[in-house]
């Protein structure tokens, strides 16, 4: 309610809008839908998980051994310290450190570039192998009927999830270009919070993605 | 007859001289702008432009139709040509036009805001809809798709024609789609006016939030799903591939989880102009105003559950055929709901014999009639015997056509006068309105009867014994189709001669006709404070007026 005790009309305050609160209020609730529909996005592929592992039970057991586990851990941990360090960010921002909310985003972009390195290495010796989707797969170790299908989800999962790490890292960098600009302060600091929300989906998405695709 | 504005004003009615259209000028004023009345009126001449193409293939279709044979196309022309309907008609008109024409010029205007939650999302939305549509077409014309616009595999991953634009275009129009619903729920939320609870919101409005809830929670999917099937043609990743081990049924489940629910997507938003319309032609309060909103919650509800009668010959177990069939009628119980509370609404109503009502009471029969059909498909073993001839082609024209569009062309004219000040020419509305039911009649009724008889969708060529029917069907929709442009002539001419209408010409108590007609470019010259309940014609101390006939 801080800002409604001065006169001085918010600069941050579309002309439809009554008050800030009642718009933060809006762009939360529009950013939580949003958030819905990126789950019911991956849904679609979740879905397509489940039927296939049930079609080919033993050929996903079978691929998702040879995933290079310790790559899949070691993104897990990045991905979390990151949804960490950007909620860090979030409460810096609240009480208006700025130097330190940038420090934490700067570190939670780092983490966004690490994860993304190492799936690409892990792509590559995917690639080298051959262990690749549909008419393309010719991995010799895996030969069970469904591999090529085991593939084709870990492909279309984990490319849908990295191109979400990409927009998200894009939104993080923005984020904090106006951060470093001073735009934000302990009375606006709502698009952080958005961003934090958005890079959490993103985390999400993973922790589902690393015991469905690597453990099991 | 009488203008029921004339009753009690005897002055002439006044065109204000500064209003959203003209507040600002030049094309760029309206390419930029973020007054979501202006982005209406740009949905409105897209979507029409959308609904002539589209019609323009309808009636290519049907000329083909004439003879047994090979009439005036060979059958891949006549593939591409139905593929091109569908798309067109149910992706870039009746998906986008009510909510994206209606819902964005009204829904503020209905709460008492200044504008939707978002009016920059709102002007992207159109922007998507704009680059999708272009995708679309310009696929057509690059080669054109024959697989109709359900896209089924594994035909759809192996069709030589030009597959991937369509679906690229189908992937951002959902974007768009998403944009709008997403924008429309927060404003409901959010930019209600002072004293507008829950229960004071306009039965529209509460038909669009539940069409925005299935298009924020559905279309996700669609767009999935059609990016699959453009992986899949492209890369041969095998998903729906049962040479690869994939499964083509996944696909029609994914596919149908949108689709629909698609479906109320396009009837519930017309269930709320009728609720709307209903009672300022009967000139009656709404009988029955919970039931009829929470009704529309209830279709938003089951419609999710219901996707699997689409499946049922396609290999689905017997069990789900059961439960499908079960939650598919389940849509009917809250359709009847509505379907009694109009009527009621009509009973003793003071009513003004004008051109909506005339759509009003096709909209009233065809519902009817298409969600009684809609039941009989719903069963399964009836449905063994219907699937995929012309009785299901007719079953959802009935609603498609039948119900939808009549509740646009309601629409159009019911709210022409608060869009643009002027009114269309009554005379030719009532010509046109009567041609069309008639006509709409005369283009499905055969096609029941075709289907019944075992006509099945898709072939350009039939055996002599259907040619009748036929012949009968395409007769009616030229009626339907001349109906059509008498409208787009008086409209046309209304816009630039039409009589000044005044503020509320159908003196109807809907909150958007408290503002002028065209109104202010923000709305309101004050923020208005509701008092009373929507749809309210009587009240205590108050005369309930009769309009003469």
């Amino acid at each position: 309610m801080s800002s409604s005790d001065t006169h001085v009309p918010n600069p941050h305050l579309a002309h439809h809008y009554e008050t800030i609160e009642k718009q933060d209020y809006a762009v939360r609730l529009g950013m939580w839908l949003f958030l819905g529909t990126e789950v019911l996005l991956f849904a679609g592929l979740f879905l397509g998980y489940t039927v296939y592992r049930h079609f080919y039970h033993e050929a996903f057991h079978e691929a998702s051994r040879h995933l290079d586990l310790w790559a899949g851990a070691t993104n897990t941990v990045v991905l979390i310290t990151s949804s960490l360090s950007v909620a860090l960010a979030y409460d810096a921002i609240k009480r208006g450190k700025t130097k330190r909310c940038a420090a934490l985003l700067i570190f939670t972009i780092a983490c966004a570039l690490a994860f993304l390195v190492i799936k690409g290495i892990e792509y590559s010796h995917k690639f080298q192998e051959g262990a690749l989707p549909g008419k393309w797969y010719h991995y010799a170790e895996v030969t069970a009927p469904g591999a090529n299908l085991y593939y084709t989800v870990y492909f279309l999962t984990t490319g849908l999830h990295a191109f979400h790490v990409i927009v998200g890292m894009s939104i993080l960098i923005w984020l904090l270009s106006r951060v470093l600009r001073g735009h934000f302060s302990e009375s606006y600091y709502v698009p952080v919070e958005l961003g934090g929300l958005y890079w959490h989906l993103v985390d999400l998405v993973w922790i589902f993605l690393f015991p469905l695709l690597y453990l099991i | 007859m009488s203008q029921p504005s004339q009753l009690h004003e005897n002055k002439p009615p006044v065109y204000p001289a500064v209003n959203y259209l003209n507040a600002d000028r030049g094309v760029w004023s309206w390419l930029t702008t973020i007054d979501h009345k202006r982005i209406g009126v740009m949905y409105l001449i897209s979507v029409m432009i959308a609904f002539l193409l589209g019609g323009i293939f309808a009636m290519a279709l049907r000329v083909e139709l004439l003879t047994p044979g090979p009439t005036i196309m060979g059958a891949n022309t006549y593939n591409r040509m139905f593929t091109l309907h569908g798309v067109v008609m149910i992706f870039l008109f009746m998906i986008p036009a009510i909510p994206g024409v209606f819902g964005n010029f009204c829904l503020p205007l209905m709460l008492g805001a200044k504008d939707v939650a978002f009016p920059k999302l709102n002007l992207l939305s159109l922007y998507l809809y704009w680059t999708g549509a272009t995708l679309v077409l310009a696929g057509m014309v690059m080669g054109g798709t024959d697989t109709g616009w359900t896209f089924y595999t594994p035909y759809s991953t192996t069709t030589p024609t030009t597959l991937f634009p369509v679906l690229l275009g189908i992937f951002i129009l959902g974007f768009s789609s998403i944009v709008t619903g997403l924008n429309f729920i927060v404003t409901i939320h959010t930019l209600r006016a002072p004293g507008m609870g829950w229960m004071r919101m306009q039965l529209f409005v509460w038909a669009i939030y539940a069409t925005s809830i299935i298009q924020v929670l559905a279309t996700p999917v669609i767009g999935l799903t059609v990016l699959l099937v453009g992986i899949e043609k492209v890369g041969g990743f095998g998903l729906f591939d049962a040479t690869r081990g994939g499964d083509p049924v996944l696909f029609e489940h994914m596919f149908w989880f949108y689709s629909h629910p698609a479906v109320y997507i396009m009837v519930l938003p017309a269930m709320g102009v009728v609720s709307e319309a209903i009672a300022a032609f009967s000139r009656k309060n709404i009988f029955g105003y919970k039931m009829i909103a929470y009704s529309s919650l209830g279709i938003a509800f089951v419609g999710f559950f219901a996707w699997g009668h689409h499946l049922f010959v396609s290999g689905q177990s017997p069990f789900n055929d059961g439960a499908f069939a079960v939650i598919s009628m389940l849509v009917g119980v809250f359709t009847a709901i509505k379907v009694f509370n109009w009527v009621a609404t009509l009973y003793r109503g003071a009513i003004a014999v004008k051109t909506p009502l005339i759509y009003i009471c096709g909209f009233l029969f065809f519902i009817v009639f298409g969600g009684m059909t809609g039941i009989a498909v719903a069963t399964v073993s009836l449905d063994v015997h219907w699937h995929d001839t012309y009785f299901v082609i007719a079953h959802f024209h009935f609603i498609m056509v039948g119900a939808v569009i009549m509740a646009f062309l309601i629409a159009v004219h019911y709210w022409f006068p608060k869009m643009f000040g002027r009114m269309y020419h009554e005379g030719w509305g009532m010509v046109a309105a009567s041609l069309i039911v008639l006509g709409f009649n005369a283009t499905f009724i055969p096609q029941f009867l075709l289907g019944n008889a075992g006509m099945p969708r898709r072939y350009y060529m039939y055996p002599e014994r259907f040619q009748a029917l036929n012949v009968a069907s395409t007769a009616g929709a030229s009626l339907l189709a001349f109906g059509f442009v008498i409208i787009l002539i008086y409209l046309i001419y209304a816009l630039v001669r039409g009589e000044v209408a005044g503020d509320n010409p159908w003196d109807s108590r809907g909150y958007e006709w408290m503002t002028t007609s065209p109104p202010p470019k923000h709305n309101f010259d004050e923020t208005p404070i509701i008092t009373k309940d929507p749809h309210s014609y009587q009240e205590p101390g108050e005369e309930v007026e009769h309009v003469v006939i």
